[in-house]
């Protein structure tokens, strides 16, 4: 036998995900704030075209399309994009980077996320000023954004983490974020009285409803808190859920 | 073996040997039989199975001694990456065993990340970064707390020349300056071993002194151990302490480049560079037209010294002469070697 030589001690989770996020974060500088932008006038162009079915004031439809478009971004960024960059990060080997890093899973799949979910955060604001001027609702419960966007986030940053490296080719990567931003855009946007009750089923099944479902509730004039927090605590269960399963997509598209 | 494995590795208890004793060295790789196929691509409507396809690595045993500059040769296909890709346990050998400083890399394949440093070909991860966050992020991920990141980011950024580009993300780099940052991420963290395939890849001399200074450097003050994936013949003769020759995903040799090319006896290169038409008309230029490799213009001989001064003699005179555009003769390189050991690819880069 050769003498043996202790490893060195690995990457401890919070400090590597940490370093993961802002490294992650440090991208938006330049080659994200283009598509930001874009994300952005994407929900905003949405909600002037409603505009012209849908009256301003108080009425369900309005604060669908409002608290719709909010989390297109969200829809948008953490999902559609994340996939992207996933897809393409396991397509070139980009991986192997990580995979030669002692450092946890989680800490490459949470960060990212995490980092994803943060690039949103200007646009939903954004967003949800403009539709609520645009349709004349109360401004009072959009504090409510600061658990939507992280909540949102979760969920679909780690759906869209977990397609990125499960998909066998980058195309289907790209294919399937697309898809789920054009699911998010549907079923987010419409009033869910309008739609027909297996689409109505669809929606549930989406991440994103319940957060779509708190904003919309949070911007009616004396909002009801309690069902506004049983829709977010439903995205946070599905927000840990998403990121566990990002977690696994990442150790097993990573560590083979 | 190499003369400057001296110094062990600290924290390196009583040096000891290979039962079968083909380490002279406490071993930082060891490689027995290991032996890797990738799955035969399934065809489509296809009734009959397909064939398998050959093994990526075949039955490769090799040694690499602690503090050694280790050289993979082999054209692009020999097998390079995938044998790289197993010793820095990305990839999950089919049989065979790899000792990294004494751990079981087979069973432990994650103890490679705290052993060694990877660069691998692609820096996809870190594109989007600057110079100096790429080399910070990676010494962070390799457990180090945020003092010693941003320090050792300072330190190797000053070492290799990349101040000026500090702040620029790679993406905007060229090929060559985007490298040297990939090597800066990868010198990150002192490990005892570095595993790098083709560190220098399209980098100007400049960065590439730069490279083998910081490489030795670290070999003098911490035996660092060095595997190094190369296809430059040069690069290979002028760096490396010991050689394996790599040909469809097996080891056909194993030496010191000097013990590889004593290998090939006393052989010398003889290229010859016609202006047209080579002039068989000369009868001793049709009689070595079957013996030269010819590529164009350019027939290269392989002959023993007396006979290539003849020939020599022969094409620097009359008719001959007047059809010559040039002429080299030049000593075996690891190329001849190559050749001679019945390499069948010709993808080795000699600039």
């Amino acid at each position: 036998m050769t003498a043996v030589v202790p490893p060195a001690p690995p990457a401890r989770l919070c400090p590597s995900l940490a370093a993961v996020y802002r490294a992650q974060l440090s991208r938006a500088r330049g080659a994200r704030i283009p598509l930001l932008f874009v994300a952005t006038f994407q929900s905003i162009g949405i909600m002037v075209l409603m505009r012209g079915v849908v009256d301003g004031g108080d009425g369900d439809e309005a604060r669908a399309v409002v608290a719709g478009s909010a989390v297109l971004v969200v829809a948008f960024v953490a999902l559609n994009l994340l996939a992207q960059y996933f897809g393409q990060l396991r397509a070139t080997g980009g991986l192997d980077h990580y995979a030669t890093l002692p450092v946890p899973a989680a800490a490459v799949a949470l960060g990212t996320a995490a980092a994803y979910a943060s690039f949103t955060v200007p646009g939903v604001v954004v967003t949800a000023v403009c539709g609520a001027l645009l349709y004349q609702l109360p401004m009072g419960g959009l504090w409510v954004l600061l658990a939507v966007v992280p909540l949102a986030g979760a969920a679909l940053a780690g759906l869209g983490a977990a397609l990125g490296l499960l998909a066998p080719r980058p195309e289907l990567a790209t294919l399937c974020g697309q898809l789920g931003m054009s699911a998010a855009l549907l079923l987010g946007v419409l009033p869910e009285a309008r739609l027909p009750e297996p689409v109505r089923w669809l929606r549930d099944l989406l991440p994103s409803t319940y957060g779509v479902d708190a904003l919309a509730t949070a911007l009616e004039p004396g909002p009801d808190w309690g069902s506004v927090a049983a829709d977010l605590a439903v995205c946070a269960g599905v927000g840990v859920a998403a990121l566990a399963l990002a977690t696994w997509a990442y150790r097993r598209a990573a560590l083979r | 073996m190499a003369s400057s494995i001296a110094r062990p590795w600290p924290g390196l208890a009583a040096p000891e040997h290979t039962p079968d004793g083909t380490a002279s060295a406490p071993a930082a790789f060891t490689v027995r039989g290991l032996t890797k196929t990738y799955p035969a691509r399934r065809l489509k409507r296809s009734r009959t199975a397909a064939e398998p396809a050959a093994p990526a690595s075949d039955r490769i045993t090799l040694d690499v001694a602690r503090g050694e500059i280790f050289g993979l040769l082999g054209p692009n296909g020999a097998g390079k990456t995938t044998l790289v890709k197993q010793l820095t346990g990305l990839l999950r050998p089919d049989s065979g065993a790899i000792t990294l400083l004494g751990h079981d890399l087979v069973r432990h394949p994650r103890r490679a990340a705290r052993l060694l440093a990877y660069l691998g070909q692609e820096s996809t991860a870190l594109d989007e970064l600057t110079v100096a966050l790429a080399a910070e992020t990676t010494a962070r991920l390799r457990g180090l707390d945020a003092g010693a990141a941003r320090r050792e980011r300072d330190a190797v950024i000053e070492e290799l020349g990349l101040g000026p580009i500090a702040s620029r993300p790679l993406k905007r780099l060229s090929g060559g300056e985007r490298r040297l940052a990939c090597v800066a991420a990868a010198l990150t963290g002192s490990r005892p071993v570095l595993v790098l395939d083709e560190p220098t890849a399209g980098m100007d001399p400049v960065a590439r002194r730069a490279v083998w200074a910081a490489v030795d450097r670290r070999r003098a003050l911490d035996g660092t151990t060095v595997v190094l994936v190369t296809h430059n013949v040069i690069e290979a003769e002028t760096v490396l302490d010991r050689v394996a020759v790599l040909d469809a995903g097996r080891v056909i040799a194993c030496d010191t480049p000097d013990g590889l090319k004593a290998l090939v006896g006393t052989e010398v290169r003889l290229d010859l560079v016609w202006r047209g038409e080579p002039p068989l008309a000369v009868r001793e230029i049709a009689a070595l037209r079957h013996l030269a490799a010819v590529a164009g213009r350019r027939w290269t001989l392989r002959l023993p010294p007396d006979r290539a001064r003849a020939v020599v003699a022969a094409v620097t005179q009359g008719p001959a002469f007047a059809a010559l555009d040039d002429f080299t003769l030049a000593t075996p390189s690891l190329e001849d070697v190559y050749l001679a050991l019945g390499g069948r690819g010709e993808g080795l880069v000699r600039s």
